[in-house]
């Protein structure tokens, strides 16, 4: 119970604060328009003390960016899985399987998939569904000439008419029963070998590049397919065995009755996921360990960018004392001051703010790639930065211009007018 | 030395100016030393041992190997002792628990990785029990394991099922950078419950070499023994394969230099701005110095002094801060970053940054003090 | 003694001859002295008046040390200072020369004591010998109870006074005032010049004092006028015109 209390009190505190702090930023930017002393000050100030301005800027610019970079690389990774999955489409693996690689599902079982309700069918009235078989093959890179492991997937022949966003973009698909390939656009540029036209050697086959395939810039572009019955051969895998079925359904609608027919079904133990859903699941390490390290480095940079700005604006006060002093015995109020202050300090944190945003704007799209944990292949992504990223790094901005701006603000307002007068 | 209160003094000058530009300095040597050992932990600098070999199957560290291998590897000279191990990739109560599980060779494991240290009678409770299993020190510390626990293990390869196990013992490396996280559990019982169609193959052997210099020699003997067999292999010393583990991780390095390189940026401006505010308020004081008679030299050390005091006690109270914070860290991303460590070769790199910040930052104020003309100042009054 | 013709002999302590002191400001040349004299025995009391803009706060830098002429030299105690280097400069005014400003320029983050123990710092005196010189430089100015006080807790008055300890905390050849007590009230401006008369009278120091209050200019024993440059010998009944070689 005690703990519960506890709880909910902090988090009442937490939100309260956070209103506050809202409200103190949204008062701050509006100041101008209702606020006695003039704007043309707060700019005329900044310029005579620019050096210490454009300071402030640089530090919340580094800040902001570093966070965008971050958070867009973790998002153009977790971006790169998701779309991998169709709304469309249900991944079946056997029950208890965490990913793909673990799983195994008989030829049989799949059959019997393929009779269930809600899955599409071709003009022959085949079921439209793809039986994977995954493997990791170490190919050298071309940048460094070292070895990563490439994700391999058997794929069924039919597979462009399940997994529907992907074509061929040069050559063309593979033909069953033989040992070739078709790779992906992104795998084409990172290994050596696997350009049209080459034969590579694995797991002691040889294998021809026949086509070269466009996945929309979702994972499948990192990957080489071929026939999974071959793959299941040449891994001397048992042949009737794969790790997981792609269905593709009539609609996404229909995706609720074929899982509840296949998991009605007691002869089936497998578990049934929304393709899209998979994906997500898989990109979950990656994400997090890329979010929780930007983030921790993106605070870290935060607290020092605060700590810069309060260090301006402190100055700015003290060197302004005289002026404060001039203004305040003129007839300005403590809060006319407080207010002119405050909006100097959110003025010079939204210009920081915008200045990291578009600094870092030119990486959105820029394609690195690393290991994906889970999988353990290489995977290309690329920066993804989206409109409310870059919204995120301005109020990231303003909340440090207000941590930065409110003290100093408040002391320039409270400071004895005959004190500051005699500081001459 | 007598000119120390003057510069503390000076220092006391304005408090909370000098605590924010500490805890500016702490900040960022906070920062530095995260950078620092989370570039540790991908790159994993000096964790491989010069006199050991890796064999896999040339397709990829996920193909199996048989374990009929042995005895042919054993057989090439230079080779003394020869281990192998499995990947049981298990799930122990939920996924986010995750810690690797190693299915290995009681015989020869001391033998191939000594520096993974367990007692001796926790070793022979460990030959003595089929179900035995011995767990790193930190895997244990993390769900509180106790010798003589059982461990419940699930697992979907080889066959699915779910797996007990009666821990006998926990490994300690030796070294700061080993890892202390795996699981071991024995190879015969491993095998009685795995499936027919997956007996007698292994993940990778790990050999010894008596001589680190025959390594390339021994490395390809091995692999031409097994050239085209349906299994071929590929092996490598400790250090390529981990050399090249990394370079799977991809640009991490030019990341971490890019924010370093920022963050080092920025906080030489802060610094230097600071100072030059602060010598800038206090140019009559400096003109007044300069009047009695101490020389133009001696007011530029003043600066110095006092910058480099800010940055050292600022990088220090940083550095400390990283030292008390990286377990936490560590305890948080074990199951991704196993091995964070903050060598004493990170922490002085860091003063050594730090002080140099506070050479620059001071340099450039105090040279404009130095050249300070006494009668301008004096008559900014 | 006090001439201002270039006639003093070799005795003077101080002796500036053809002094001549130009500045440029908006491509225009400003001559503030030309062609100055002076000579000045040990323990006078010299007070220099003028309207501002007359340079008499550039001939005290001058004589200080702190600046250079552009022609002519100055010896003090035998040293000629026109042409010594800046470093050999600064030694020189540590020994020579005792600076009281109008501004108090008491360095803030120190106590009086510390305040006045700051040209001693540049000696090779023991702390224990410091800390003599200092207690007794406080005591002539009757201030050894606030050793320990900082500025900020200190009257204008008493603020000047340890300006004043400072500068004699060192045994200097000559003290240098600019305006001392510009910035102080009637009474507080009686006590420090009867504390400066004191040092002259009783401690036999040399004074030359810049200021442009008359009442104050009366306490000195000559009263010399700078008018553009030129420097006239103002006598008890007014000033009379004394060509001062050069231009009349």
């Amino acid at each position: 119970m005690l703990p519960k209390l506890f709880f909910g009190l902090v988090i009442t505190l937490a939100a309260i604060f956070v209103f506050l702090l809202g409200l103190t930023i949204l008062v701050g930017l509006l100041a101008p328009f209702f606020n006695t002393v003039p704007v043309s000050y707060n700019f005329r100030s900044i310029r005579a003390r620019w050096t210490s301005t454009i300071v402030a800027i640089v530090g919340i610019a580094g800040t902001v960016g570093v966070f965008v970079a971050m958070l867009s690389l973790a998002r153009g990774f977790k971006a790169t899985m998701v779309a991998s999955g169709s709304p469309g489409n249900a991944l079946v693996m056997r029950a208890g399987s965490s990913s793909e690689m673990m799983g195994g599902i008989t030829l049989e079982t799949i059959k019997h998939l393929g009779d269930k309700t809600g899955v599409a069918r071709d003009a022959t009235r085949g079921a439209l569904l793809t039986q994977d078989v995954v493997g990791v093959v170490a190919l050298p890179l071309v940048s460094t000439g070292t070895d990563a492991n490439v994700q391999v997937r058997g794929v069924s022949p039919n597979v462009l008419q399940i997994r529907t966003f992907v074509r061929i973009a040069q050559g063309r698909m593979f033909q069953p029963g033989l040992t070739e390939l078709v790779v992906g656009q992104n795998a084409s540029k990172t290994y050596a070998g696997l350009q049209l036209g080459n034969t590579i050697t694995f797991a002691g086959g040889r294998w021809k590049v026949v086509g070269v395939f466009d996945a929309g810039g979702s994972a499948f572009d990192s990957e080489v397919w071929c026939d999974s019955t071959i793959l299941n051969q040449i891994l001397q895998r048992p042949s009737n065995i794969f790790q997981s079925a792609t269905i593709h359904l009539t609609s996404p609608g229909e995706f609720q009755s074929f899982k509840d027919a296949v998991i009605s079904d007691p002869q089936m133990n497998v578990d049934v996921v929304r393709e899209i859903d998979y994906y997500a699941k898989q990109s979950t390490t990656m994400t997090k360990l890329i979010t929780v390290l930007g983030s921790i480095v993106a605070i870290i940079m935060a607290v020092g960018a605060v700590f810069g700005a309060l260090n301006t604006m402190y100055s700015a006060v003290a060197e302004r004392g005289r002026e404060i002093a001039t203004m305040r015995a003129l007839g300005f109020s403590n809060l006319n001051v407080l207010l002119s202050f405050l909006f100097e300090a959110l003025l010079i944190s939204i210009v920081g703010g915008l200045i990291g945003c578009l600094a870092v704007l030119p990486l959105n799209g820029l394609t690195t790639s690393t290991m994906n944990f889970q999988t353990f292949s290489n995977l290309a992504f690329a920066f993804k930065i989206t409109f409310d990223l870059l919204l995120m790094g301005i109020v990231f901005a303003l909340v440090m211009g207000v941590l930065g701006g409110l003290l100093p603000a408040i002391r320039a307002s409270i400071r004895p007018v005959a004190v500051a007068l005699r500081d001459l | 030395m007598k000119f120390a209160r003057i510069i503390f003094a000076n220092l006391k000058r304005k408090p909370i100016r000098l605590l924010l530009t500490l805890g500016s300095f702490a900040v960022a040597l906070l920062l530095f030393s995260f950078l620092a050992v989370v570039r540790g932990a991908f790159i994993l600098n000096d964790v491989a041992s010069a006199n050991r070999l890796i064999v896999i199957n040339r397709t990829s560290i996920i193909n199996l190997i048989p374990l009929s291998y042995r005895d042919k590897i054993l057989r090439i000279p230079g080779v003394t002792y020869v281990t192998h191990y499995n990947w049981f990739g298990g799930i122990y109560q939920r996924e986010e628990n995750f810690f690797p599980q190693f299915v290995i060779d009681p015989e020869n494991q001391r033998q191939v990785m000594p520096e993974l240290v367990v007692s001796d009678d926790q070793w022979n409770a460990f030959l003595k029990d089929r179900q035995g299993a011995i767990a790193g020190a930190k895997t244990a510390e993390r769900f509180g394991w106790k010798i003589g626990d059982r461990i419940p293990i699930k697992t979907t390869l080889y066959g699915g099922g779910a797996w007990e196990f009666n821990l006998v013992g926990i490994y300690h490396g030796k070294r700061p950078q080993d890892d202390d996280t795996q699981f071991w559990f024995r190879w015969d019982y491993f095998e009685e419950r795995i499936p027919q169609e997956v007996k007698g193959q292994i993940g990778w052997y790990v050999l010894r070499v008596k001589d680190p210099d025959d390594a390339p020699r021994v490395a390809k003997a091995i692999d031409a023994e097994f050239l085209n067999s349906p299994n071929e292999t590929k092996t490598e010393t400790e250090s390529t394969w981990i050399a090249n583990w990394v370079k799977q991780w991809g640009n991490i390095q030019v990341l971490i230099l890019t924010i370093g390189g920022v963050v080092f940026f920025t906080l030489l401006l802060v610094t230097g701005n600071t100072m030059a505010i602060s010598v800038r308020e206090r140019t009559s004081e400096l003109a007044v110095f300069k009047a009695i008679g101490f020389s133009d030299r001696s007011v530029l050390f003043f600066v110095l002094a006092e910058s480099i005091t800010i940055s050292l006690v600022g990088g220090l109270t940083g550095l400390l801060l990283a030292k008390l914070l990286m377990p936490v860290l560590a305890k948080g991303l074990s199951s991704i970053l196993p091995i964070l460590i903050l060598s004493w070769g990170i922490l002085g790199l860091g003063l050594l940054t730090a002080l140099l910040v506070g050479l620059l930052s001071g340099l450039l104020p105090g040279l404009g003090a130095m050249r300070l003309r006494i009668v301008n100042a004096l008559r900014r009054v | 003694m006090v001439k201002v013709d270039g006639s003093g002999g070799n005795a003077s302590l101080i002796k500036v001859r053809d002094l001549d002191k130009t500045y440029r400001r908006g491509g225009e040349e400003i001559h503030v002295l030309q062609g100055l004299n002076l000579d000045v025995d040990a323990g006078e009391f010299i007070a220099f008046m003028g309207p501002s803009g007359s340079g008499k706060t550039t001939l005290l830098n001058l004589l200080g040390g702190l600046d250079v002429p552009t022609r002519g030299s100055i010896t003090v105690a035998g040293d000629e200072i026109t042409h010594m280097s800046a470093s050999r400069l600064t030694e020189w005014r540590a020994r020579h020369v005792g600076f009281i400003f109008q501004m108090y320029n008491l360095i803030p983050v120190l106590t009086a004591f510390q305040n006045v123990e700051l040209p001693l710092l540049l000696t090779k005196l023991s702390k224990a010998e410091r800390r003599d010189h200092v207690e007794t430089a406080l005591s002539v100015v009757g201030l050894a109870d606030r050793m320990t006080h900082f500025p900020r807790q200190l009257s204008g008055g008493q603020e000047q006074r340890v300006t004043i300890a400072r500068a004699i905390v060192s045994d200097p050849t000559f003290l240098l005032c600019d305006e001392p007590t510009g910035d102080l009230d009637r009474k507080s401006a009686d006590e420090i010049m009867a504390l400066i008369e004191e040092l002259v009278g009783k401690h036999s120091k040399t004074v030359l004092m810049v200021t442009h209050d008359a009442v104050v200019a009366e306490r000195a024993n000559t009263t010399l006028h700078l008018d553009k440059g030129v420097l006239v010998e103002g006598l008890q009944s007014g000033p009379r015109l004394t060509t001062v070689g050069g231009h009349a």
